[in-house]
């Protein structure tokens, strides 16, 4: 068993210097004879000599500058990456500014669990949203995307679109997808949305002329009742926009994931939830029922928001059990399997993006740690009373993964 | 509400801000009702959601009494019965669940039943088609109306195609079986449609060649087994007295060429019958099937002459019905799992949006939409049940003929339309109040055979007796049997 990871990869970091040059997006290489060099920056390793010329930009890890004059008596621009980010590697994507000193991951291309960042702005105000919405226009972050497109690898599985709410910037967000299709052509998107925009039929109809040869729409649902809803994401009419803008992407064909977030507010009618997607929205491909992350208002209202997961075991199993009979596909997320009964590990996934993705000291006890998808870094401000190792092998009929 | 439970942070609204909208008052959308027992209602509505309800409750909720945003008033509200200043959206879902649950209509007919001979070496005195024995001329079907019957299958725009070859013995004309599933296989190599292929035969005169046949066109097997060897032998005599051991090995013989799933199996039930639903039900588990359809008897061809027909009521079928599905349910439980399929079929839609495609259960009737029947002589039946009427001289449901009609000329005639306006559960007489109308169908076939009238007298109909036990039966299972309701609810994927 490898050894368990316990910490977060930092996504963002300060340079050690800042400069004046304008802001880049560049994918990092090894290659020393590309056969064009745009938008590459040559990522140095430590110790190595005859670094190649020819580059614009060279990334190279802490405290080696010095130790690199060649490239110091050059007009080119060198920026050194900080410690945090020295697991950096040929393939990834980021974008550095040089006058702010700051650079940021946008893709890593040994990530399963790549996602872009199109805005910060939302619609709604999601009692336990874990990236919570700006006010303040961020346009940057939508060009960033559709630059940062063309350089990610083509043979990428998943690539996840996110926000902020994405529908919000309109033509830019299907020019986005649009992006995706033709420099990603084999790369599933998953966009996270609220979906509220498409209970416009002519925004949905909009999406569909895209034609993204595999695009899901993930959007989140937390009650059957509609003022419920509207309470969990703090928006009047909110649930009455999203039913109708699932129908109308529906019509339209385009594939539609439903997302529930189980917090104290949403777990006393999952049950009943999962009877009403059952009955109203039996063409979803896929419902999620996820643990909470606690982080942005996941933690400013954590107090409010908490329950532990072992008190709605009962309600999940029964949840569950609705749409698995009513032939839906159903998953688990964020939950630990020492916490889950052992029917329901078949639909447990190791949900967690890899770089926020944790295991507790206890875990290396777990006989089922590698199978586990852990905790969310955030998590260890509070997680479930009941996480305990597996120690015991499981009878062979329990086990069914 | 304890005065300690955490807030939110001082940024959001509480709750209350969205829970008032509700308001003091709501309007009741359509629904329906039913006596489940001496103090318990079934309601439902026009989609097929249903609820318990007390006779209290029910009373509450017709005189607009019910307790604002009480349980019981959130699961009417959230299962479209109620409405109320907190959504709009019921409506838009009220429609697409019910254009879901007729979405079959739209693809029109997808069963059509080939009856390539009427002749048959079994004598079974329940024959619901009046088997012949001899005159491969007059009882086999021609080889110029099995042409003209499959234009006529791709003329419907079904995207899903069943061929069903009945009886007779279907395997008597088994070169013209041949014919057809060559013609159609080849004509579906243009047409692209999901085509299938059923055979329903006795067994008793299976050979090699026609598994060898069936293998290369994934053809499927229906065949009949009433149960154990004794009754089974009872209720179809042949020469030999050896019906059962020819079932038996025939579907051995399948299952080793085809796959264990190629042949399925269906069950009469005849006064015999009555008195042994476990014995049945056990044949079915010996012989390794998962799953079993309790049919009663159709008063229909030589079951109505030789009085086999009127041999039990409705009321015996019923209990004989229910202790087979106690039975059943049991087994499950007991860890195998097995279906009993009318059941399956209601449920489905009793815990579904889906329509299901059985032809009794549709509303307008199956006739035609459903299913078409070739009769051997070239007629055009708008059912099986249809053609074995024809046998007793009764041309009602004949809607044409293979020489003098195309499939348009059949689907938009005044005499299908004119039935089949005559079928809609939603407002035929008694019907149209009842609480399981969304769960049942129409048989016109049935209350004309036994009424002399299509829509039927509802208070004297077997049919509606039977359904509406079984419906009963199934939602009082459901309601207060956890057991039996974790089994029932398995069976509806």
């Amino acid at each position: 068993m490898s050894e368990l990871k316990k910490t977060i990869t930092p996504l963002y970091g300060m340079l050690t210097k800042t400069s004046d040059a304008e802001p880049v997006i560049v994918r990092l290489t090894q290659n020393r004879d590309p056969s064009s060099t745009d938008n590459l920056a040559y990522l140095v390793q430590k110790d190595e000599k005859n670094i190649p010329l020819g580059f614009d930009t060279y990334v190279v890890p802490d405290h080696c500058t010095e130790t690199l004059p060649s490239l110091n008596n050059d007009k080119r621009v060198t920026y050194e990456l900080p410690q945090s980010l020295s697991y950096l590697h040929e393939g990834d994507v980021i974008r550095i500014n040089p006058r702010g000193g700051e650079i940021s991951v946008i893709y890593r291309h040994h990530s399963p669990s790549n996602s872009l960042f199109l805005t910060e702005q939302c619609n709604s105000r999601c009692v336990m949203c874990s990236q919570p919405p700006k006010i303040q226009p961020d346009s940057e972050l939508a060009e960033a995307c559709l630059e940062a497109i063309p350089l990610i690898d083509p043979e990428t599985e998943e690539l996840g679109l996110t926000g902020g709410e994405p529908t919000l910037l309109d033509e830019k967000f299907f020019e986005i997808l649009d992006a995706c299709k033709r420099h990603l052509p084999n790369t599933a998107i998953h966009v996270l949305s609220n979906g509220r925009l498409f209970n416009y039929l002519s925004y949905a109809q909009k999406l569909a002329e895209i034609d993204h040869p595999d695009c899901v729409i993930g959007i989140p649902i937390y009650s059957d009742l509609a003022w419920e809803h509207d309470f969990c994401v703090q928006a009047t009419g909110a649930y009455d926009q999203t039913i109708r803008g699932i129908l109308n992407l529906a019509r339209c064909g385009i594939r539609i994931e439903l997302r529930v977030v189980i917090h104290s507010y949403s777990a006393t009618r999952l049950l009943y939830l999962a009877e009403f997607i059952t009955r109203n929205l039996p063409f979803v491909e896929h419902v999620a029922l996820m643990g909470l992350e606690p982080i942005g208002f996941g933690k400013t209202n954590l107090d409010a928001l908490w329950i532990d997961p072992v008190d709605y075991q009962a309600d999940l199993e029964i949840a569950v059990s609705r749409l698995v009979e009513a032939g839906m596909n159903a998953s688990i997320y964020n939950h630990q399997l020492c916490i889950l009964p052992t029917h329901l590990w078949p639909f447990a996934r190791q949900s967690i993006s890899d770089w926020k993705n944790v295991y507790l000291p206890e875990c290396e006890k777990c006989a089922f740690q590698d199978r586990c998808g852990g905790f969310f870094h955030s998590s260890m401000r509070k997680y479930s009373k009941s996480i305990k190792p597996i120690e015991t092998v499981l009878p062979e009929h329990e086990i069914i993964l | 509400m304890p005065l300690d439970l955490p807030l939110l942070n001082s940024s959001f609204n509480a709750k209350d801000k969205y829970r008032s909208r509700v308001g003091t008052s709501y309007a009741l959308l359509p629904f329906k009702f039913i006596k489940l027992d001496h103090k318990r209602y079934i309601v439902t509505n026009f989609v097929g959601e249903y609820v318990v309800l007390s006779r209290t409750s029910l009373h509450a909720l017709i005189q607009h009494k019910l307790e604002i945003n009480s349980d019981l008033y959130d699961q009417l509200k959230v299962k479209h019965f109620i409405i109320d200043g907190d959504s709009t959206v019921a409506l838009d879902l009220l429609a697409c669940k019910y254009r879901t649950r007729h979405s079959l209509l739209k693809n029109l007919t997808s069963l059509f039943i080939f009856v390539v001979s009427l002749r048959c070496e079994h004598s079974c005195p329940y024959c619901q088609v009046s088997r012949q024995s001899q005159d491969r001329q007059a009882f086999d079907m021609q080889l110029t109306h099995a042409e003209k019957a499959i234009d006529f299958v791709f003329s419907s725009p079904s995207p899903d195609l069943k061929i069903e070859f009945q009886g007779g013995e279907s395997l008597l004309n088994f070169e013209l079986i041949r014919w057809i599933v060559e013609r159609v296989s080849h004509r579906n190599d243009i047409e692209s449609r999901n085509v299938s292929f059923v055979i329903a035969t006795n067994l008793a005169i299976l050979n090699d060649d026609i598994l060898e046949f069936c293998a290369e066109y994934e053809i499927d097997i229906s065949t009949s087994l009433d149960g154990p060897r004794e009754l089974h032998n009872a209720n179809r005599p042949r020469p030999n007295k050896n019906s059962y051991e020819l079932t038996i090995e025939g579907i051995k013989r399948v299952r080793d060429r085809l796959g264990n799933d190629a042949v399925s199996a269906l069950m009469t039930t005849t006064p015999a019958s009555l008195s042994q639903p476990k014995a049945i039900v056990d044949e079915y588990l010996q012989q390794d099937f998962s799953s079993i359809f309790l049919r009663s008897i159709s008063p229909y061809g030589f079951a109505v002459k030789t009085g086999v027909a009127s041999g039990y009521s409705s009321e015996e079928w019923i209990i004989f019905y229910r202790s087979a599905l106690d039975y059943i349910i049991q087994i499950n439980l007991e860890g195998t799992p097995f279906r009993e399929e009318y059941a399956s079929m209601l449920l489905r839609k009793i815990l579904t949006p889906f329509p299901t495609g059985y032809v009794d259960l549709q509303s307008p009737a199956g006739l035609g939409l459903s299913c078409l029947t070739f009769n051997y002589d070239g007629s055009i039946y708008a059912s099986d049940e249809s053609r074995m009427l024809a046998e007793m001289d009764d041309y009602t449901f004949r809607l044409g003929t293979l020489d003098n009609d195309t499939f348009a000329d059949v689907i938009s005639s005044e005499k299908l339309i004119g039935l089949l306006s005559e079928t809609m559960t939603e407002s035929m007489p008694m019907c149209a109040d009842c609480g399981i109308q969304p769960y049942c169908g129409s048989d016109p076939v049935f209350h004309y055979a036994t009424q002399s009238e299509i829509v039927g007298h509802k208070p004297t109909s077997g049919f509606c007796s039977k359904n509406m036990e079984i419906i009963k039966h199934l939602i009082h299972l459901l309601e207060d049997h956890e057991d039996s309701s974790l089994v029932l609810r398995s069976w509806i994927s």
